[in-house]
């Protein structure tokens, strides 16, 4: 019940970015050229996307807890930190330079294009490495106190 | 670089379904929906449980473009301007960023946004202004 739940919003999603544009690294790399070939299109995703949620999340958090599961999960951090400034700078440059992003990306493998696996490969790797990062800082840490 | 035709209409309404599934996702089953988290769960699952819910929501996310195609007849456009070596760095810059970061596009962009996080508001910022700093820099410094 809850895979298919699962399954069908997300689909909702997956088509959601198709229409919108934000799986076409063209169109999302001419929104951020202002100087060039600008193309302002993101701007109604985004503004549709923002609207929506935020309408919808007020009603949503009406309630004790959501449908199937016994309580919400929100990220409990709040710290803005040189790791999220960075962390996010960084994701911004690379998806100045490739054009895609997660959330494009993902449904965009739905295409079958193979420049669409060929980034998120990369994205993985990237993924894995920040991660092996982490946890040798984390062990380090924890070796000098 | 290629040039693309202003879509405010398919731009808005996919944007709209997006904060739909947004919203039903936190409605049914009180979860933010960021392509990070999926990503990052499904290559390093803390369980089964958690595994089966990201393939459900990967797959979901992955038959989008077949129903456009069931209902427009025709596939999503994917235009690539860039090389594949580009496609690969900055595939590789994207994955250290948001798992750094904490989040992309869908999760602090739209979710967090949405909730007035101050995390997710100074995040989105940020690699806003990374991401048209960078396309300037490639487009008309490097390039230009």
């Amino acid at each position: 019940m809850k895979l298919i739940a699962t399954y069908l919003i997300s689909l909702i999603f997956g088509v959601g970015i198709a229409l919108s544009g934000m799986a076409n690294p063209a169109k999302v790399l001419n929104f951020f050229d202002i100087a060039g070939s600008w193309d302002p299109s993101l701007i109604f995703v985004m503004g549709g996307a923002l609207i929506t949620t935020f309408i919808g999340y007020k009603l949503v958090f009406g309630r004790a807890a959501p449908l199937l599961e016994e309580k919400f999960s929100l990220p409990t951090s709040s710290a803005i930190d040189a790791r999220l400034v960075g962390g996010s700078a960084v994701f911004g440059i690379g998806w100045g330079i490739a054009g895609f992003c997660p959330g494009g990306a993902l449904p965009a493998l739905g295409t079958g294009r193979w420049e669409v696996f060929a980034f998120t490969a990369a994205l993985i790797a990237g993924i894995f490495l920040a991660k092996f990062i982490q946890s040798a800082a984390t062990r380090r840490s924890a070796s000098a106190t | 670089m290629i040039e693309t035709a202003f879509t405010p209409w398919a731009s808005l309404s996919g944007g709209v379904l997006i904060g739909v599934a947004a919203t039903l996702l936190m409605l049914v089953l009180g979860r933010v929906m960021g392509a990070t988290g999926v990503l990052a769960g499904l290559v390093q699952p803390s369980s089964g449980q958690d595994f089966a819910w990201r393939a459900a929501l990967l797959a979901g996310m992955v038959t989008g473009p077949a129903v456009v195609w069931l209902i427009t007849g025709q596939m999503p456009a994917v235009q690539v301007p860039v090389s594949t070596v580009a496609l690969v760095i900055g595939g590789l810059i994207v994955g250290i960023g948001v798992t750094f970061g904490s989040g992309c596009t869908s999760g602090h962009g739209v979710c967090g946004m949405a909730r007035l996080s101050p995390r997710s508001i100074v995040a989105t910022l940020t690699f806003m202004a990374a991401t048209f700093a960078t396309v300037f820099v490639v487009r008309h410094v490097i390039a230009g």
